[in-house]
């Protein structure tokens, strides 16, 4: 049964994983924002195309006789300073303004694409040579570069907005050579270049699909900076008088606009109106991408999917929780008691996933507890809920931790605050990105210590050293005045231990602080935990799926599965004697110390 | 006595120095292995140990600086990329990560018929292979059509394995392939590989960091530090009697899964390092 | 840090150069025959000789260009072929002008985005909601849009700004805030949008960061935790959006600055390229350029100081 759950494929019913089956497209028609913007765009569209159909009369005729008419009188909007309908104008201007904007968009992203998959593909010189030329693109303004243009290309609408648009390759480029980048060292990548795809089509196949959205979502923006920069040219006066545009429109009705105000209403009223839709789709579109994939959160996603679909299973045969008797009556006292447990996400359908369900243990002073399990049995959720730091979302739905009697489940949070770093510490798993990048070490290990323990700025300085000494950093010094990326990840793990260490709590919860790391420096850092443990008489709560680790370091034992703790006591019993089917399965798992491969015979295959 | 399928010749890997006054980087610094046809050779190490390398230079991953790589006889060091290409068919790849080591936005189908049409083998003949991979690896017919973030990571492993064995390759490089997986799912992965190189007789150069594992599967091991090999021999020999004192080290330094072993394993651990005379200067 | 000042200052120079370079052949190519243009299709033949001889357009372009650059060096750009007035008074009068307005933009912008981005990371609720339909908004109405709007509402209808002129803060406090408030709203607004929503997104980045459950664990005061170790992680990248928006607000500035009728380079710039004024055309080329560079440098340097890693680059 154990097997069935951890190889059970994730069927999550939930609403979201459901979406994410449809395709982005029809999402997009579901999600309002993106709806709204793509009927604005069609109307606006429409209208352009079947101009003619919507007016008879011509958007360049002039008429000396029916300059600056209201409203009415034949004419939908009235006439514009030179007696032409404003009606026709914002039709047919709407054909160049969108066409305009489109070459823009589209020679735009032709060069930035191109250059971008090229470089990010194949980096070196091609890279850092369009990256410069990117640089310098972007270091003008564009409208400075179209009046350069424009005063000796004179006023034409197509070459303004072809110049402008290799203005905006940069956009493309630089977001594409991220996106390639990114993906060029995935190893699905090397997987499909070891199964003999050509670059060609890795390209198009694998790196253009993960790209595909955002490039779509940065068209929409570039679109709509292109019609705002031609408005705003235009606007200026320095477009083209003869053809009909929405920006001309304004620049008439702001020269009229003490004679007739509302005239620079219509065209102000599409041009915002199309930026809007432009921008309300490309936020839509950016909304669906990021619900649908967060490659970040993957890992977690999945264990906390698993989590679902294991708690969701019935519950073992005979699976009450056994416990091992302890042969000597226990000698200390119980530091931390965790009773009854249950540690829950509610969902948006009102529904609560349970991660932690009814989880029970002691921890007595001095003792070494591990905790143990495997991916989705909710060994982290319990450790992180006795601190109280569980990720957003995730609330104690019953039960008591009792620390030296007082209860953290419903402590206050400023109470919490006292606890932690004084009475309880934190080592977490990977050491490397448990620190803050933009400050050095020293103060890192400083900080806590005055703001807890009230020292000054050189006591702090002093006991840190000590500490970085006593987890035998070599240059405590030096170390003490870098910064995190440049130590090694068993010297990361061992700052942060010294970090645990340095309030002096009476327990520390160890979040599979060896894991990310290497076997031989494991078992250094398993020796320094031995070794703070002995000289410092603080508990140690080691949460971990590794049954050597457990028996290197831990006093008792606990194994849960499934939210649940299904068996618990001393290691050395368990080792000896396990009794819960689960834990039994997991025994089974590991790899027989003794047993090797046979020797080596010419395959008859 | 066969003869070799795979050797490697005094093979070195540098990567050249970023910007000025830095130095190349040896990631291998003139290894020597060989694999036999179905055999399993598992090479050991940690992090920096270069093991990675030495499967990404056999893939045609990692740039070749000196040395050789002769696979069936022919020297493959230094193919350009069309006939690195044809190799496709004889060395694959199962990566250890299962969750970047398959396109996210593909079906299982299409990541699965891939490498079969890149061979111009037909769309139907590329199906039925595709449904008899997954019968081999385990998997029901019906993953065919769903995307990988439906799949636990044991299921995963299963599915970069079939897209390995796709094409019959007569050697696959299995980098790290069950670190990542949970301790229940990882002996029934390293089984599936077993039963699966006694079927088709095909050759595994095995890299893990756990001396353990590669035990379980290999024919004979190799252990490597700071590019080069340091230790080889019979799996069986290596793994539990070795002689080279980094082997000794990383032996001693894996837990056992036992309290009363692994106590004594510890004063074992602590004896070698008090008589070694390099201080522990590994503070890593 | 020193070598990294020098690094991105050589850069710049360089940039600088490119554009110089790029911008004089350019121009001139397309130029065609200067002095035709200036003179009009009725000067006979010999006029339009002596006047390219005048301007010295009967040399070749490439020995041309480095004349050009040898005085430019030394901050002579020329005078402009239709106001005859030296091209680096004329650019240097009208400098402050756009400066005021553009920095001011900058420093508005920054300090508006600064507040709700974080208050909708932190906070989320209708601060949220706000910043969302506020980056909508200023994405998509053109600033000159606003601009046109709020002189028409607030200019024409109420007295408490004055449409159009510029009043020096030398001269008047209140002239200068009655002529400069209503400008840079306009400009500020679709930097806001950016800018804000920048924030919001990489403070809400930063708060994910395993570190920050770590820093937590050891007991330090929330505000601690965001106000000192998260803002200082999240600078970063909204500083180098800020530094995007700047280019962007030197553009909006010519076009509010033709709106609001205020004597900056913004205004000039349009004369000059409506006419075809190339003297004047590269020294607004090689000022504008130049003030870019210097403000992305002290944003590099800003940079570089909130993140070490980012020396490295």
């Amino acid at each position: 049964m154990s097997e069935a759950v951890s190889e059970a494929p994730v069927l999550d019913v939930s609403s979201e994983l459901r979406a994410v089956h449809s395709h982005l497209a029809r999402r997009m028609l579901r999600n309002p924002f993106g709806l709204l913007a793509l009927v604005i765009l069609a109307i606006i569209v429409l209208g352009a195309l079947l101009a003619p159909l919507l007016t008879s009369y011509n958007p360049g005729a002039a008429s000396v006789t029916n300059v600056l008419l209201p409203p009415g009188h034949g004419h939908l909007l009235g006439t514009d300073g030179a007696g032409r309908d404003v009606w026709a104008r914002l039709l047919y201007g709407a054909r160049y303004t969108l066409a305009g904007a489109l070459l823009a968009t589209v020679v735009a992203a032709i060069i930035g694409i191109s250059a971008g998959l090229v470089a990010g593909y194949y980096g070196k010189w091609f890279e850092s040579t369009s990256s410069w030329i990117t640089n310098v693109l972007m270091a003008l303004p564009g409208i400075v570069v179209l009046l350069a243009a424009r005063a000796v290309l004179g006023p034409s609408l197509w070459i303004i907005m072809v110049i402008f648009g290799i203005l905006l390759a940069p956009a493309f480029y630089r977001l594409v050579v991220a996106a390639v980048s990114g993906v060029r060292h995935e190893l699905f990548v090397d997987a499909a270049r070891v199964s003999g795809v050509s670059d060609a089509r890795i390209i198009a196949r694998h790196i253009l699909t993960v790209v595909r959205a955002p490039i779509i979502i940065q068209a929409a923006i570039v679109a709509g900076i292109a019609i705002a920069i031609q408005a705003g040219l235009d606007f200026l006066g320095l477009g083209d008088p003869t053809i009909p545009t929405w920006g001309n429109m304004l620049n008439d009705g702001f020269t009229n606009l003490y004679r007739d105000p509302q005239l620079v209403l219509w065209p102000a009223l599409a041009i915002a109106l199309t930026c809007i839709a432009f921008t309300l789709f490309a936020n839509a579109l950016r909304d669906e991408l990021e619900r649908s994939a967060r490659p970040a959160r993957r890992r977690r996603a999945a264990a906390t999917a698993a989590a679902r679909t294991a708690a969701a299973e019935p519950v073992q045969p005979g699976s009450g929780t056994v416990v091992h008797e302890e042969p000597d009556s226990p000698g200390s006292a119980t530091l931390l008691r965790v009773e009854g447990l249950a540690v829950g996400y509610p969902q948006p359908d009102g529904s609560i996933t349970r991660v932690v369900d009814d989880v029970s243990l002691d921890i007595r002073r001095g003792e070494v507890h591990g905790l143990i399990g495997e991916s989705g049995s909710g060994k982290t959720q319990t450790a992180w809920s006795v601190l109280r730091l569980l990720p957003p979302g995730g609330e104690i739905l019953a039960g008591s931790v009792l620390l030296d009697g007082e209860n953290l489940a419903e402590a206050s949070n400023a109470a919490m605050r006292d606890i932690r770093g004084v009475r309880i510490a934190y080592i977490p798993q990977e050491p490397m990105s448990n620190l803050d990048p933009s400050f050095t070490v020293g103060s890192q290990l400083t900080e806590p210590m005055r703001v807890k323990l009230g020292l000054s700025k050189s006591q702090a300085k002093t006991k840190a050293l000590e500490l970085l000494g006593r987890v035998h950093i070599p240059d405590p010094a030096r170390t003490f005045a870098s910064y995190p990326h440049e130590l090694s990840g068993g010297m990361a793990q061992r700052v942060l231990i010294a970090g645990a260490v340095s309030c002096d709590p009476s327990l520390i919860i160890a979040d599979e602080p060896t894991t990310a790391l290497d076997v031989t420096v494991q078992a250094e850092i398993l020796d320094l935990l031995r070794e703070l443990r002995e000289e410092l008489g603080v508990a140690v709560l080691i949460v971990t799926h590794n049954f050597g680790v457990v028996a290197d370091l831990c006093d008792r034992v606990s194994v849960m599965q499934s939210g649940r703790i299904v068996e618990t006591g001393p290691a050395r019993s368990i080792f000896a004697d396990p009794r819960h089917p689960y834990t039994r399965s997991l025994f089974g798992a590991i790899l027989e110390e003794d047993h090797a491969r046979g020797p080596y015979a010419v395959a008859a295959a | 006595m066969s003869e070799p399928l795979l050797i490697v010749n005094d093979l070195v890997v540098e990567y050249p120095a970023k910007g000025v006054g830095r130095h190349a980087f040896q990631a291998l610094k003139g290894v020597s292995v060989d694999i036999r046809p179905g055999e399993t050779v598992g090479l050991v190490g940690e992090s920096g140990s270069g093991k990675s390398t030495l499967g990404r230079a056999i893939l045609g991953l990692a740039p070749v600086t000196s040395g050789s790589i002769t696979f069936s006889g022919r020297d493959i060091g230094s193919l350009p990329r069309r006939e690195r290409r044809a190799l496709s068919s004889e060395i694959q790849v199962v990566f250890q990560d299962p969750y970047s080591s398959l396109n996210p936005s593909l079906t299982i189908e299409q990541t699965l018929t891939e490498p079969l049409l890149v061979q111009r083998i037909s769309k139907e003949d590329a199906g039925a292979r595709v449904r008899n991979l997954l019968d081999q690896v385990k998997l029901p017919r019906d993953a065919l059509g769903r995307l990988p973030r439906e799949f636990s990571g044991g299921q995963r492993q299963r599915i970069a394995i079939a897209r390995a064995l796709a094409l019959s390759p007569t050697l696959v490089v299995c980098d790290e392939p069950v670190s990542a997986l949970d301790l229940s799912t990882q002996a029934r992965v390293l089984d599936l590989f077993k039963e699966i190189q006694e079927t088709t007789g095909v050759a595994y150069l095995f890299i893990s960091h756990d001396l353990t594992v590669v035990r379980h599967l290999s024919h004979r091991v190799a252990v490597m530090y700071h590019g080069e090999i340091v230790e080889r021999g019979e799996g069986e020999q290596v793994t539990a009697r070795p002689t080279h004192p980094y082997t000794k080290r990383l032996l001693l330094a894996s837990p056992v899964p036992d309290p009363v072993r692994q106590e004594r394993r510890r004063s074992e651990r602590r004896a070698l390092l008090d008589a070694s005379e390099e201080p522990d200067a590994q503070v890593a | 840090m020193l070598r990294f000042t020098v690094r991105r200052l050589v850069h710049g120079a360089l940039q600088l150069l490119v554009i110089a370079t790029a911008a004089y052949l350019l121009l001139y190519l397309a130029a065609g025959n200067v002095a035709r243009t200036i003179l009009g299709p009725d000067a006979t033949a010999a006029t339009v000789a002596a006047k390219n001889h005048e301007l010295g357009l009967d040399t070749p372009l490439l020995s041309r260009f480095f004349t050009w650059l040898g005085h430019a060096v030394t901050g002579n750009f020329g005078a402009s072929w239709l106001t005859s007035q030296p091209v680096t008074t004329a650019i240097l009068s009208r400098l402050e002008v756009t400066l005021t307005l553009v920095l001011g933009a900058v420093v508005v912008s920054a300090l508006v985005s600064a507040v709700l981005g974080v208050w909708a990371a932190l906070r989320g609720g209708w601060v949220d909601r706000l910043v969302q339909v506020v980056s909508v908004l200023g994405f998509a109405i053109p600033g000159f849009l606003v601009a046109v709007f709020l002189v028409r509402a607030l200019a024409l209808g109420t007295h408490w700004f004055k449409p159009t002129g510029y009043v020096p803060l030398t001269t008047s406090l209140s002239g200068w805030v009655q002529t400069v408030t209503l400008p840079i709203i306009a400009l500020s607004l679709a930097t806001i949008a950016g800018v804000s929503q920048q924030i919001r997104g990489s403070v809400t980045d930063a708060l994910r960061q395993d570190w920050v459950r770590t820093l937590r664990s050891r007991g330090l005061p929330e505000g601690r935790v965001v106000f000192k170790h998260v803002l200082r992680n999240a600078g970063g990248p909204a500083l180098s959006v800020l530094a995007l928006s700047f280019v962007g607000l030197l553009g909006g500035a010519v076009i509010v600055e033709e709106v609001f009728g205020i004597p900056g380079l913004g205004q000039v710039s349009v004369s000059a390229t409506s006419q075809g004024d190339i003297p004047m055309v590269m020294g607004l080329v090689v000022a504008v350029g130049t003030i870019v560079i210097v403000v992305n440098l002290a944003i590099d340097i800003l940079h570089g100081f909130l993140n070490p890693k980012a020396r490295l680059s």
